[in-house]
């Protein structure tokens, strides 16, 4: 998976071109927390961030902008729509080319871990989500 | 030959009645003299009859019967006897007179013979007529004594009866007060129980809400953290700009710090709002109403019931649905209380949709509602699930306590009956239920 992610960045990097990644929280602050966390990759335009602040929000902006998404950030635990249900759908959407999902969850206990591996997770962030694992991840 | 046959029989009648008045006053001095008086008249009459001397055994007949009614009369103690001992003296005065006219002048009896033996004739009568007088008298009194004598037999056989009552009701009493102390230390245990059950009751919801408290924590904490950590990075940065002169950009970081640091402290009293409210739910309630904003109450404790059943069950999810009427404002209510009753109530919505979901798991959507409206003076709060619904039966009993629907172990049976108490009895409001298509619940609290 790393693999992956580094490879996607790697073709967009060669091609002066930034990733954008959507984030899925129904907390509001993860907004401001990102773009100060990634300050330099957002003003090196390395990286693009949008926000959803709920699963539905986020289908709707994928369904408007399918081509531009590279990586979904989502949030398990929220209201309405959870984030293994958006994973579900995101899956059923067969996005070309298809998005990396990683979910995020308070509670990484194999239950939630399992669920969304089956549903075909790409990778794993567990609340606290540590930035600089992060950033290694997105190999910046 | 004549005898003294009147003399004897008033004699014995005289002592006779003296006997029956002294043995029923009980006077036992008199029984001896009585005897005595008996045995000289029988002995007198005897000797009379013997000896044929009744000329001279008549005056000592008169002599003894005047002595015997003189002595009678004079005696205090038979003073009630005197109307029947005055009965005899006329005779005695006639016969006595008739005698002694006899013995003095002979002449004087024989014309006056007719007179005195009618004289002595009525003295008789007089003597019938005085003692059937008194034997009525004496039967009457008689009727009375004995009726009197019954009631007294009667009086103290009731009087120990009562005394017999008495122990009775003593026993009675001790047993009873014996009872009574068993009771007392029942109800005293039953009253110690039950506030042990009203905390196990509470510590039981906030056992529910310990997941959803440590997710609501949780975040605000990520947050301080993060931004922490965020600004320990800008100040390093700063320090960079500052060296290379670009105060634009330092300015533009000093910005996003401040901005930082008005997000810890706004996450920090997130927290402490959190940790606050839980005590708050923990803590003895301490009945006193104080201004609130039940929409804030009502959704902090929405969101801390959903996270908890979400940590219990990471596969539920459900919607949550709230409209808060929001020209309520502060209303006067014992926060820690009603603060309760809304959560139980949620709580109660969350297990009957999780119920239905795992009956029906598709097509259904699970959702939880609240709403508070304010109606005239009456503010009220709403909490509407779609699950299975409350069944008739239960209806009734939903706010009896120990009354749960739950498998056992699982709930108290105490959260409605609670939640009633205090709606009604603290804050004289109303507790109402409708079951349709699932249950609703209005909190009808007045102003």
């Amino acid at each position: 998976m790393k693999a992956l992610s580094s490879q996607l960045f790697c073709q967009f990097k060669t091609n002066h071109y930034h990733m954008k990644i959507l984030v899925v929280d129904d907390e509001r602050d993860i907004q401001t927390l990102f773009e100060q966390r990634f300050r330099k990759e957002i003003r090196e335009k390395l990286i693009e961030f949008v926000f959803a602040f709920s699963g539905e929000e986020a289908l709707i902006y994928l369904e408007k902008n399918q081509h531009e998404v590279v990586m979904i950030l989502s949030d398990i635990n929220m209201p309405g729509m959870s984030g293994l249900e958006l994973l579900r759908q995101i899956k059923q959407m067969y996005l070309k080319p298809p998005p990396i999902v990683m979910m995020i969850t308070a509670y990484g206990d194999a239950e939630n871990f399992n669920t969304a591996k089956r549903l075909g997770a790409d990778d794993f962030l567990t609340k606290p989500v540590d930035f600089n694992l992060l950033k290694e991840k997105f190999k910046i | 030959m004549s005898l003294s046959v009147a003399p004897l029989v008033i004699s014995l009648v005289i002592a006779d009645r003296i006997r029956r008045y002294v043995k029923v006053n009980k006077l036992p001095l008199w029984e001896k003299p009585l005897k005595y008086i008996l045995f000289f008249s029988v002995f007198l009459f005897a000797t009379e009859a013997v000896l044929s001397s009744f000329e001279v055994t008549k005056w000592i007949w008169h002599l003894y019967l005047i002595a015997l009614i003189i002595f009678s009369l004079q005696q205090k103690e038979f003073r009630v006897l005197r109307m029947f001992i005055v009965a005899f003296v006329p005779y005695e005065i006639v016969s006595l007179f008739s005698d002694l006219s006899e013995v003095i002048s002979v002449d004087f009896f024989n014309t006056n013979e007719s007179y005195l033996k009618n004289a002595t004739s009525l003295t008789y009568i007089w003597m019938a007529a005085i003692l059937f007088s008194q034997n009525r008298q004496y039967k009457t009194a008689e009727k009375e004594r004995i009726k009197r004598q019954q009631e007294d037999e009667l009086n103290r056989a009731i009087a120990i009866r009562k005394v017999e009552l008495e122990g009775l009701v003593a026993e009675r009493t001790a047993e009873l007060t014996e009872q009574k102390e068993e009771l007392e230390h029942a109800l005293h245990e039953l009253r110690t129980t039950q506030s042990q059950l009203i905390q196990s009751e509470k510590m039981a919801s906030l056992g529910e809400l310990t997941a959803g408290i440590a997710h609501e924590i949780q975040n605000p904490l990520n947050f301080v953290n993060n931004f922490s950590e965020v600004n320990a990075e800008l100040i390093e940065e700063m320090k960079q700009e500052i060296d290379k002169g670009n105060m634009e950009e330092v300015k533009a970081i000093a910005n996003d710090i401040a901005m930082n640091e008005q997000k810890i402290t706004q996450h920090g009293k997130r927290a402490d709002a959190i940790v606050k409210g839980m005590l708050q739910h923990s803590r003895t309630s301490s009945g006193i109403k104080e201004p609130t904003n039940i929409n804030a109450l009502a959704d902090e404790y929405l969101r801390l019931a959903y996270h908890g059943l979400r940590a219990k069950d990471k596969s539920f999810n459900a919607t949550m649905k709230t409209g808060f009427d929001e020209t309520i404002g502060m209303i006067s209510i014992i926060p820690q209380d009603i603060g309760r009753v809304i959560l139980n109530l949620i709580t109660n919505a969350f297990y009957a949709v999780t119920e239905k979901k795992q009956q029906q798991p598709a097509g259904y959507e699970p959702t939880v509602s609240v709403f508070t409206k304010k109606t005239g003076n009456n503010i009220l709060v709403t909490v509407k699930d779609n699950g299975n619904g409350i069944p008739k039966a239960a209806l009734d009993k939903i706010f009896q306590p120990f009354f749960t629907t739950k498998p056992s172990g699982q709930g108290t049976g105490l959260g409605l009956s609670m939640s009633y108490e205090i709606i009604t009895k603290a804050h004289g409001g109303e507790l109402k239920v409708e079951s349709n298509e699932g249950a609703e619940f209005t909190i009808i609290l007045p102003v």
